[in-house]
């Protein structure tokens, strides 16, 4: 593996009683895409702060390319920050914007020039270098923002929420703008947001965070399909959860129980080790919750309420048996199929291998 | 709905205006430039304009230096702390310029606080004399205007956002850097507002330079008031109130040219701010200082020790702090300790000796003042309802309705704000003169609403321009009717701005003098007038009495407007 380009050891903040970030520790591999994932108040934005030199931390270090820069000012660390609202300077010139960060390190001014021009090429707005911030649409002065972070190449960039802004057609678009330069330039990017499916489309690895610590830390497909708590399940997706006991585990999986149907069923563990006679939950998302016509599957159920959001069409279902909460199932939007009717008797079902049991978190 | 604004302005600040200046070339035999022949003919009064920009000039530099840190603290700090730093600057703002003045008088005294401190330190062996000078004159001009010229760059500092600064840091400005080419351009608008208002109240100003100063202080609105109560001169003091126009002015025209005059309205934020308009050079070398200045700043702040590590980045630090508490307790003190003297039995020597309540009870029982209270707060509510009656519905049409020539209107509209309060004030004392108004509470409400009235729409549309007019749509779509709209919806939301202004146009009123100077005497003076009659006649402990009271119920009145905006921002 590469050398990680930033460690977070350890790192707490508290603002008052309040416990902003608990002790937490985070490697970032050089020219990874990481994405500090979660609600408002999980501590994505503290820790943003904290690599930034904005806040202080309370205790443990941050390193940058094994660097110890904890106690550095923000000034001193190579790091740019693309800010929730640009933080474009409105009285400078686009031009003399992203040559501010080169006039800091006092690059030369005929170097900084050809570097600025470079940058505007890069964002694919080399025509308003002469206009001022607010002459900008949302789109552009995000595009700028961006162009002054990359013109003096720092080891990181961070981004806060830097899509918020924007509506959802140019957020899509420069979804793939920001891919497209972080494969170009192989930067780190450090991404802040609490849109899990931005989240899932932009990052190598996402840090889902919740209430000051980190709830699970992989891959978008890890976060996913093996959620290690009910939080992720839920933070990530959208997910049927049933709750089971475990029977027995295996090589293969896990025998278990629904608790509301006393039927023994399969399911796959989450990478956490389970013990038998243990209370959990099992998720299927919807797209893997199987319906056919009444009769067979595990469960049955009548149909609510039917949703066509484009290309899914979501099925509401309430289960026949007692105790069980209302299921989703997602299937692609066909057209010609015969149409679901609300009130409409269905059977339900799934694969063992889709159904995955995860530690009871209480939810 | 502008047009009762539109006639007071041209009935009681243009026509006034244009007589005076109009009497200035027309005397009783026709057209004449004796006036001008007799301003020019010796270097007198040529030399008194000197002083008065002098005077002024330094008043400005001084409030605008000591003023910015002041303004830029109370932009970065937390709520609380806003609140009690602001709480200082409005006191200190709305405290009569009379009371302040005569605050110094006792302060600077030969029996003063200052002069038997340093006696009982042994500094100096006997009183120095340390009143009517040229340091006497600033220290009460700049205790004077220093409030509005930290509220005047507070309004822009406001509206800079804080991330600038911080995103400056992150591109590797260091602080000095960061502060001098990032924050300090963007708080340039308020800076040079700041700096013009100051200026040119300083440039109109008389009571300071009356009370504190020597014969050497004299300015230029006593030359005025000399010849129109003194000698009755009409043509001579319409003569200096050109001189003193045309200085108003250039200043003004300069002021547009360098950087336009809407930075001053605060319409426009600085995020809006239009590129300023001075020419490539000039700007390249304002950029090269400004570089210089961070790079000079940041040396200075490399030679501390670095014990600043575990300090937030966005707090202040201490040496800030403690110049701007010094500089509100040095705008605040002369008051306070003039409250334990109006109570002594020592007269107005520090230290203050002995209880009585004698001075209260002569005041009390004298009509003069007595009457003077009663007919301040007569023209004070008369002023405060006319000026909402004719001010809001100007407000409104300038922030909901497409006028051509809105920036015109609004200029004429604050033009009263613009033109030195002493022409306006002889301009009507003539006129009224003219209608039998002199000293009738009318012609006194009337005055002081063409001067209060560009407060109330400044106000107003501020308050207007933060409303939702979606409100209204709504509550017309839910079947009100365009009155119960108004009645239900508007009205009850813009209240506490309406109450504000209000309020301002009121103290407006109640603090002004200059109108008052001529337009009043004996009985039907109004508090201000009495004051001044007594304070020019003689220095005594009941003005001490007088002084308290105004002081505490201008506190009072802050305290209450200040829960009613807070009221207003907590819906």
């Amino acid at each position: 593996m590469v050398s990680s380009s930033l460690r977070i050891h350890e790192l707490c903040k508290h603002y008052g009683d309040f416990v902003a970030l608990a002790p937490t520790s985070l490697d970032v591999a050089k020219g990874e895409f990481l994405t500090l994932l979660g609600p408002s108040g999980s501590g994505k934005t503290t820790m943003l702060s904290l690599i930034a030199g904005l806040a202080h931390p309370d205790a443990g270090r941050i390193l940058i390319d094994d660097t110890d820069v904890t106690h550095s000012p923000a000034y001193a660390r190579d790091i740019g920050v693309v800010f929730q609202n640009y933080a474009l300077f409105p009285h400078m010139t686009i031009e003399d914007n992203i040559a501010f960060p080169l006039k800091m390190r006092k690059v030369a001014d005929a170097e900084a020039r050809r570097r600025t021009a470079e940058a505007l090429e890069t964002v694919h707005l080399p025509h308003v270098a002469k206009r001022y911030p607010r002459e900008l649409s949302g789109g552009q002065q995000q595009r700028i923002a961006l162009a002054r972070c990359i013109v003096y190449r720092p080891a990181i960039i961070l981004m806060d929420e830097p899509l918020g802004a924007l509506d959802k057609k140019l957020r899509d678009q420069m979804q793939l703008e920001i891919k497209r330069i972080h494969r170009e330039l192989g930067t780190t990017i450090v991404y802040v947001t609490h849109d899990q499916e931005e989240a899932m489309t932009m990052s190598d690895r996402i840090c889902l965070m919740n209430a000051g610590a980190i709830e699970q830390l992989g891959t978008p497909q890890d976060l996913y399909f093996r959620p290690r708590s009910v939080f992720v399940a839920d933070f990530l997706g959208e997910s049927n959860l049933l709750s089971a006991t475990v029977r027995g585990v295996d090589g293969q999986g896990l025998d278990i129980v629904l608790t509301a149907q006393a039927a023994a069923s399969r399911a796959v563990g989450n990478g956490s080790r389970f013990a038998a006679g243990e209370p959990i939950k099992v998720m299927v998302r919807p797209q893997n919750l199987v319906v056919a016509e009444a009769g067979g599957g595990q469960l049955s159920g009548r149909i609510m309420d039917v949703m066509i959001s484009g290309s899914l069409t979501r099925l509401y279902i309430a289960p026949e048996t007692a105790g069980l909460p209302q299921l989703v199932a997602a299937h692609p939007t066909r057209s010609g199929s015969a149409p679901y009717e609300i009130g409409q008797r269905l059977s339900l079902g799934w694969h063992a291998a889709d159904a995955v049991a995860i530690h009871d978190g209480g939810i | 709905m502008g047009a009762p604004l539109v006639l007071l302005l041209v009935l009681f600040l243009v026509y006034p205006v244009g007589q005076l200046l109009l009497l200035s070339v027309y005397g009783d035999n026709g057209f004449t430039l004796a006036p001008y022949r007799q301003l020019f003919a010796s270097s007198v009064y040529l030399d008194v304009l000197l002083i008065t920009l002098k005077i002024s000039l330094a008043t400005t530099l001084v409030c605008v230096v000591a003023g910015y840190p002041i303004a830029y603290l109370i932009s970065v700090v937390g709520k609380e702390r806003k609140a009690t730093l602001l709480f200082w600057v409005l006191l200190s703002f709305w405290t009569s310029f009379l009371v302040r003045a005569f605050a110094w008088i006792v302060l600077l005294g030969r029996n003063g606080v200052i002069n038997k401190t340093l006696i009982s330190l042994g500094i100096i062996s006997s009183p120095a004399s340390l009143l009517y000078n040229f340091g006497s004159v600033l220290v009460g001009m700049v205790n004077a205007l220093l409030p509005l010229a930290v509220l005047t760059m507070l309004s822009v500092m406001e509206n800079i956002d804080r991330t600038l600064p911080r995103a400056a840091a992150t591109l590797g400005a260091r602080p000095g850097m960061a502060f001098w080419k990032i924050y300090f351009p963007l708080s340039l608008p308020g800076v040079a507002a700041a700096g013009i208002m100051v200026f040119v109240t300083a440039i109109g100003f008389f009571i300071v330079p009356a009370l504190l100063g020597g014969r050497r202080e004299t300015m230029i609105t006593q030359l005025i008031i000399d010849q129109v109560q003194q000698t009755m001169n009409w043509g001579f003091a319409g003569a200096i109130s050109v001189l003193l126009l045309v200085v108003v002015l250039v200043v003004f025209a300069a002021y547009d040219r360098l950087l336009g005059l809407s930075t001053m309205t605060g319409a426009s934020a600085p995020r809006n701010a239009a590129p300023s308009r001075l020419s490539g050079p000039v700007q390249k070398a304002g950029d090269a200082l400004l570089a210089l200045l961070g790079a000079i700043s940041d040396r200075i702040l490399l030679l501390l020790p670095s014990r600043r590590r575990d300090r937030n980045p966005d707090q202040a630090g201490m040496g800030l702090q403690a110049f701007v508490w010094t500089m509100l307790l040095i705008i605040s003190a002369p008051t306070i300790l003039m409250i334990p003297l109006s109570f002594g039995t020592g007269g107005l020597n520090w230290p203050p000796q002995g209880f009585t309540l004698h001075w209260y009870e002569t005041v009390l029982n004298s009509p003069l003042w007595t009457q003077a209270v009663l007919r301040s707060l007569l023209v004070g509510i008369g002023t405060g309802v006319l000026a909402m009656l004719i001010g809001t519905p100007a407000a409104f049409l300038l922030v909901r309705s497409e006028i051509p020539g809105k920036a015109a209107w609004l200029a004429f509209i604050l033009s009263p704000i613009v033109v030195p309060r002493m022409i306006i004030a002889v301009g009507l004392f003539y006129v009224f003169a003219q209608m039998g108004l002199v000293g009738s509470a009318v012609g006194l409400v009337l005055g002081h609403t063409v001067v209060a009235v560009p407060y109330v729409v400044m106000t107003m549309m501020a308050v207007l321009r933060n409303y939702d007019t979606r409100l209204d749509h709504a509550a017309q779509s839910l079947g009100a009717r365009p009155f119960a709209t108004l009645r239900y919806v508007t009205f009850p939301i813009l209240g506490a701005g309406m109450m504000s202004s209000f309020l301002f146009a009121f103290a407006t009123s109640f603090d002004e003098l200059t109108i008052a100077l001529f337009a009043t005497g004996g009985l039907n003076a109004t508090l201000p007038k009495q004051f001044w009659d007594e304070v020019t006649l003689q220095v005594s402990p009941a003005i001490a009495a007088v002084s308290t009271c105004l002081f505490v119920f201008m506190g009072l009145l802050i305290f209450v407007a200040e829960r009613l905006r807070r009221r207003a921002a907590a819906r």
